[in-house]
């Protein structure tokens, strides 16, 4: 092989890197605890809601689990501006992917919830608690419990599939990285370096939701 | 004055009359066994007690109030008829403590510390005193029956309906449950049970209500009813020639 590899670019670079890294990052952790909060509040709609709200949280769960993320993105980027609703690339990029993981996350939780035995609603109920205060007490935690691996799965699908904000130029990993092997030509070392930056971050960030599921799941609580 | 009335109540799932009219009165410090074959609709009787179903006729009034199936109403009722299930209906999540403690504070917004007081205090009452920070799965049946009937003591209820709460039970552990419940009954709460447990029904309760496709068709003192059934289908059920 006559490529002779050059990684002398990475000095000057750091700086553009860690600040994609940091973006990518940023991008996940909002989109996760966000994404999450939206499914479990649809998934209690579409599991125990009222009836009347049903329909437009399906609609809204069918919509994005059958139609690209990308156009989800250009559509909050672009589209949304015709409304008058405009906003940062960042912050399009954010919205772009709690609206994403909401709708995934509706669909796991759900099943975690439906899960439930019926006695423990009955356990609720009996105890006086009104439906919502079963729910969120009672059923929601072990529902979390069940499908927390699909749905630490889904989180890590979801900061991958990041790399696609970097089409609106929000200046994530991926923007960077394009950015970066722009100046050098240096294409096949930029990306493998990026490459093993997004396996570094999606490994980390499975260890940190196996953590996350112990603290809820596993830890004795008196509470 | 009866602490439970329950006034010709009728109950329906689709075409299906699963109580044809159930008219039994129950005064505080009662011990009331309910026996008869499975589907004759005990369960559904005490399901309507606590509100978990619906009545379609009659009505149900419990310490003078009467039971409309709106929140305010269910909870109120609730709050004086606890209810103990077959299958324990333990919180997983939850150790024992705090199985008796949530209901406290998300409902009665006991400040932790009182519930947590009350909830050793319960535990105490049913020989757990020990199992406070034990999980349900780390406990025997009998244990987390145990715990469920500390449970639904924590919220002071005038009466308590308990569903065929051996039954799920290993033999050797019936009997630490029946010991709490003779406890409870010698204390003078109120108590409702369905019971396969005749010798229990015998020795504790104050009256038995045999109960035989949606209607009570014998109901006396123990003694009557167990020595003296009236009807085929009782002496049936008893085994009785
Ligand atoms: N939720 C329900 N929906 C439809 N039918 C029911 C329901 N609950 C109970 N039933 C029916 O009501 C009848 C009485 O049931 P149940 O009260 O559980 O009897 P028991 O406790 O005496 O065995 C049975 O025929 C049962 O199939
Ligand atoms: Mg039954």
């Amino acid at each position: 092989m006559t490529y002779q590899f050059d990684f002398g670019w990475l000095i000057d670079s750091l700086p553009v890197l860690l600040k994609g890294i940091r973006i990518t990052v940023q991008l996940i952790l909002i989109g996760a605890v966000f994404g999450v909060a939206l499914g479990i509040a649809c998934a209690w709609v579409r599991a125990l809601g009222p009836k009347w709200l049903k329909p437009v949280v399906a609609t809204y769960v069918e919509l994005i689990r059958n139609t690209p993320f990308l156009i989800q993105l250009f559509f909050i980027f672009f589209g949304l501006p015709s409304l008058g609703i405009r906003m940062s690339e960042l912050s399009a990029a954010n919205l772009a992917m709690i609206v994403n993981l909401g709708a995934y996350s509706c669909e796991i939780i759900r099943a975690g919830i439906q899960a439930t035995p019926r006695g423990q609603f009955e356990a609720g109920a009996s105890l006086a608690m009104t439906p919502f205060q079963t729910f969120w007490h009672v059923v929601l935690v072990p529902a979390l419990q069940r499908i927390w691996p699909a749905l630490s799965s889904q989180i890590v699908i979801v900061m991958l599939g990041s790399a696609v904000v970097s089409q609106i130029a929000a200046e994530d990993l991926t923007f960077a990285a394009n950015f970066i092997q722009s100046r050098n030509f240096r294409a096949f070392e930029t990306y493998i370096v990026s490459t093993l930056i997004y396996l570094a971050l999606a490994i980390l960030l499975r260890q940190m939701l196996a953590g996350l599921g112990w603290m809820l799941f596993l830890r004795k609580a008196s509470r | 004055m009866s602490l439970i009335a329950i006034t010709e109540v009728k109950k329906r799932f689709g075409d299906n009359e699963v109580l044809k009219g159930i008219s039994v009165d129950i005064a505080p410090g009662e011990v009331v066994a309910i026996i008869g074959k499975s589907g004759s609709g005990k369960s559904t009787l005490l399901r309507c007690i606590n509100g978990l179903e619906t009545i379609d006729e009659g009505s149900i009034v419990v310490a003078g109030a009467q039971f409309l199936p709106d929140e305010v109403h269910l909870k109120a009722l609730r709050l004086k008829v606890g209810m103990i299930f077959q299958q324990f209906n333990l919180f997983p999540h939850l150790t024992a403590g705090g199985n008796v403690m949530l209901s406290q504070m998300v409902v009665k917004k006991t400040p932790k510390k009182d519930a947590e007081a009350v909830a050793r205090k319960m535990l105490d009452r049913v020989g757990l005193a020990h199992k406070f920070d034990a999980l349900p799965d780390e406990l025997s049946g009998g244990q987390q029956q145990r715990v469920a009937i500390a449970r639904a003591l924590a919220m002071q209820p005038i009466a308590l309906l308990c569903d065929e709460i051996t039954s799920a039970l290993d033999p050797e552990l019936v009997a630490e449950v029946l010991a709490v419940v003779k406890e409870l009954a010698a204390e003078g709460m109120t108590l409702v049970m369905v019971t396969h447990e005749m010798r229990f029904a015998r020795d504790v309760c104050s009256r038995v209500v045999f109960m035989h496709q949606g209607r009570v068709h014998e109901i006396g003192a123990p003694e009557d009813v167990f020595a003296n059934p009236r009807t085929p289908e009782l002496r049936q059920f008893l085994g009785v020639q």
